[in-house]
């Protein structure tokens, strides 16, 4: 099993090509969801050997590491890519009833093709240990998912899709000028072997310069404000399980890369000291929950609501990391997982609701708390975590946000996020008192409840906010593991 | 309508070579400047070329979009599936060591020469496909 790191890149990338031979939609599916569920099965494995025996590396084409390609995993990006490739494979298993609304059939096998190189692409940027690779996986990831949202129904699927295009590729092209100029002053582009070089040229003007492309670039990626403005369109105009899978990986994994740029390879010391990153990130990190939390609340249009969420939650990500501290990061990482499973929940319960009404205005929703009582219950619990309600993976979260906080005396901060949290509470109770506490309009009074094949996938992921909610002691366990490796804490 | 003539005939003659040419580059890209990318550039380049002079419908017969489509993918699989070859044989992925394990060097050149050949046959395939898709709009689906 020595293979493994590699195999989980290898046979969705295999699969991707194989769907365009198959061609016939339901085969097609059938191979796919098979592929997609051993990509879990193969993380958890690694996830599991790299808490118990530390960092795996694997050498690509036998050139060891400095030379050739490595990939690397330790616990930080085991645990990203246990959630990634599991939330794909929900979201894929999901997918076939809410295409078959969606999608034109003679494209379904061009879809499962570019979900498949999304993933990988995601996994890669992930698990390689090489700058340049991480770019190129960056390609293949961002590439297949403009095409992935330019499938949407509505016709701005495809401005939306363009915009995404060109706003991605300037982030693109920036994270590629850095990792440029950083090639240029080290010789290398082994992240490790680059951290060892970059001690010696700390000061030097190219490094910064190179610093700044690398976080301007990555922060356009995982839609950090103010450089979020193709996140809305692009998740309300795409299709229901496109916009679940891309909202709850794509984001996550550029937080993942940027942790990994500015602990691994830059180092605290530089980033956080010399540079001083936490003062440009916790302003940006709280000015963004709460820009994109109010005008969250003004939406009409619940997913275009969810999307404006979604950048108020890398806020809260990104203002884990400005804190530099064990907790900080741990609320970071855990958040990226949390909040992957909330917000994929919540855009496969509007992907219920899409495929009943066909439509995701607040108006078409009255009363379906009754017409759709499961659904709408899976909502709410979805919704309750992003508040950060007890119980739910939201909470744990936000309490390791707010303990950082208060370790480094920063009793404003702790003040501000939870006042944010009352701005989630009102855009989600907004939905709630339309749901439940109006009635169905005349031609809506007729809808019944989603399809159990979309209803279970749909439960099992907001059943697991529950369930880490509860159970935190595996998701903010390996997030403090990572979290200390990062600070070189341990290990 | 005579330059059209001229033109249908010039690139009678041309066809032949820039397709031989590419498969040169493809063939000779260890020993030569070249490879597989350049070569599928070239190749497409002729059949490109064939459909500016002789309209988009007979380029689509001698060239189908579904033809090309499983080309594109085939090219992809052949350079995955060398690597996947390299890992069955015991070595890591691509490692092209592994293919021939009396001589090593044959091994790298085995193995760079079939990873080329796929990307040559995705790059022609995906190239010719782009040039269809923007020739014309709604007849390549």
């Amino acid at each position: 099993m020595e293979h493994l790191p590699v195999l989980l890149i290898v046979v969705p990338l295999m699969a991707a090509p194989l769907c365009v031979l198959i061609r016939q939609p339901t085969l097609v599916m059938g191979f796919a969801l098979v592929v997609i569920w051993s990509c879990p099965l193969m993380a958890a494995t690694l996830l599991q050997r790299v808490l118990a025996d530390g960092t795996i590396s694997y050498a690509i084409g036998g050139w060891p590491a400095p030379y050739g390609i490595e990939y690397r995993v330790d616990a930080l990006n085991a645990f990203v890519l246990l959630f990634v490739s599991s939330l794909g494979a929900a979201v894929l298993s999901y997918a076939p009833r809410s295409i078959a609304r969606e999608i034109p059939q003679s494209k379904h096998h061009l879809f499962v093709t570019s979900y498949l190189l999304c993933l990988t692409g995601l996994m890669g940027m992930t698990i390689t240990g090489d700058l340049f690779n991480v770019f190129v996986f960056l390609e293949i990831s961002s590439l297949s998912s403009y095409a992935l949202i330019s499938l949407g129904r509505h016709r701005r699927a495809l401005t939306a899709a363009f915009q995404y295009l060109i706003l991605g590729t300037v982030g693109a092209t920036f994270i590629l000028i850095g990792i440029g100029l950083l090639y240029q002053m080290t010789g290398t582009l082994n992240m490790a072997d680059m951290a060892e070089r970059l001690r010696d040229v700390t000061g030097v003007r190219t490094v910064l310069v190179a610093f700044a492309f690398l976080s301007v670039g990555l922060a356009l990626k995982m839609a950090l404000f103010p450089l979020h403005l193709w996140l809305p369109d692009a998740y309300a105009f795409a299709p229901s399980a496109v916009t679940a899978f891309i909202a709850a990986t794509s984001t996550k994994v550029s937080v993942y890369v940027l942790l990994r740029f500015v602990f691994s390879v830059f180092g605290v010391g530089f980033a956080f000291d010399t540079l001083g990153l936490d003062r440009i990130l916790l302003p940006l990190a709280l000015v963004g929950i709460f820009v994109a939390s109010t005008v969250a609340i003004f939406q009409q249009n619940i997913k275009r609501m969810l999307a404006y969420s979604s950048v108020a939650q890398v806020g809260y990500m990104v203002l884990g990391i400005s804190f530099a501290s064990v907790n900080g990061l741990t609320a970071s990482i855990v958040h990226m997982f949390n909040h992957a499973l909330m917000k994929g929940g919540l855009f496969m319960a509007m992907g219920c609701i899409a495929f009943r009404l066909g439509s995701v205005d607040l108006d078409r929703m009255r009363g379906i708390g009754r017409t759709m009582p499961v659904t709408m219950a899976l909502w709410v619990v979805g919704g309750l975590g992003l508040i950060g309600i007890p119980v739910t993976a939201g909470f744990i979260s936000k309490w390791y946000l707010i303990m950082a906080a208060l370790e480094q005396d920063r009793w404003v901060v702790a003040a501000l996020v939870l006042v944010s949290s009352l701005l989630a509470l009102v855009y989600i109770l907004r939905v709630v008192e339309v749901a439940y506490f109006q009635e169905p309009a005349e031609g809506d009074a007729h809808v019944t409840e989603a399809p159990m094949s979309l209803l279970v996938p749909t439960g099992l992921v907001i059943g697991a906010t529950l369930f880490f909610g509860l159970q935190t002691s595996w998701s903010a366990g390996v997030a403090r593991v990572a979290a200390e490796s990062l600070l070189g804490l341990s290990r | 309508m005579t330059t059209v003539t001229i033109l249908r005939v010039v690139t009678k003659i041309l066809m032949p070579y820039i397709l031989l040419f590419g498969l040169y580059v493809q063939f000779h890209g260890d020993f030569g400047p070249g490879g597989g990318f350049q070569a599928g550039v070239i190749f497409a380049a002729g059949i490109i070329l064939y459909a500016l002079v002789y309209g988009l419908n007979s380029a689509i017969r001698i060239a189908p979009p579904v033809v090309l489509e499983s080309l594109f993918a085939l090219g992809v699989l052949i350079f995955a599936g060398t690597g996947v070859a390299t890992m069955l044989m015991g070595g890591h992925f691509l490692d092209y060591n592994a293919l021939s394990p009396h001589d090593p060097i044959h091994g790298q050149h085995w193995g760079l020469m079939a990873v080329e050949f796929g990307v040559g046959m995705a790059v022609a395939s995906g190239m010719t496909l782009i040039y269809f898709a923007f020739a014309g709009r709604e007849r390549v689906r």
